[in-house]
């Protein structure tokens, strides 16, 4: 079995039955074809990075499926070229790291992931920075005073 | 008071070393880059949406290829720029 995700972005112009009916063409599609959805992913509305089509804003959405084999991937790639509710969309072979991440995402480990993983980078930077300064305190400080001395001495 | 003996050098000699640089997905063990999330890849990129050099982010071979080809697919989605400024 190989898994696939497509992400597709749809017309913000059309109204909210058929971006939900464009979404569940697609859905049916795969299917038809022999396809097992594992998950469904309908992003809404967000802004685009730039125009496509003379449009600044798409509805994102992100199927992820399983197919024993890609001999229909043409054929449905196809219908979302011909298609003019669909702006863009990219379908990627999912490897075994693609797979796990997708899951743990769902079930909500990700997130929290990274945010830890952010976390440890902050403490990382404020363990090494209080680190850093400090002897930059401690030298000028006392630098000035034998800088004085010497003059005195002099 | 700091006694003369304490004090080994006028200037701060951590200054101008660098500390040195790693690569994260090894350091924290991330295998997979999400293309559909902007922010962490915003981390890749300079101002003008241009990926970052290796020598600069310090990551490894394995992993620049991996963020090279998520850039290129949020792009293609429209979630990063092709072409920006100020994008930070």
């Amino acid at each position: 079995m190989i898994q696939y995700e497509v992400t597709f972005i749809v017309d913000p112009v059309l109204s909210g039955d058929e971006i939900k009916q464009t979404a569940k063409t697609y859905e049916d599609l795969l299917k038809d074809s022999g396809c097992t959805i594992v998950n469904n992913d309908a992003q809404g509305l967000k802004q685009l990075a730039y125009p496509i089509k003379k449009r600044t804003s798409g509805i994102y959405h992100v199927v992820e499926y399983t197919t024993p084999n890609g001999t229909f991937l043409p054929k449905f790639e196809l219908a979302l070229k011909r298609d003019e509710r669909i702006l863009r969309f990219l379908t990627v072979r999912l490897d075994k790291y693609g797979v796990k991440f997708n899951a743990d995402k769902r079930a909500g480990l990700i997130g929290k992931k990274r945010e830890k993983a952010k976390e440890e980078v902050k403490e990382e930077v404020r363990k090494a920075k209080p680190a850093a300064p400090a002897p930059k305190k401690a030298t000028p400080a006392p630098a000035p005073a034998p800088a004085v001395a010497k003059a005195e001495e002099e | 008071m700091a006694s003369r003996d304490d004090i080994k050098f006028l200037s701060n000699p951590n200054i101008g070393s660098q500390r040195k640089k790693y690569c994260r997905f090894k350091k924290y063990g991330i295998k997979h880059i999400d293309y559909r999330d902007p922010d962490f890849l915003l981390q890749f990129i300079n101002e003008q949406g241009k990926i970052l050099p290796r020598r600069i982010t310090g990551t490894s071979l394995k992993y620049q290829k991996k963020i090279a080809v998520a850039v290129k697919r949020a792009r293609h989605l429209a979630i990063l720029p092709y072409v920006a400024d100020l994008l930070k």
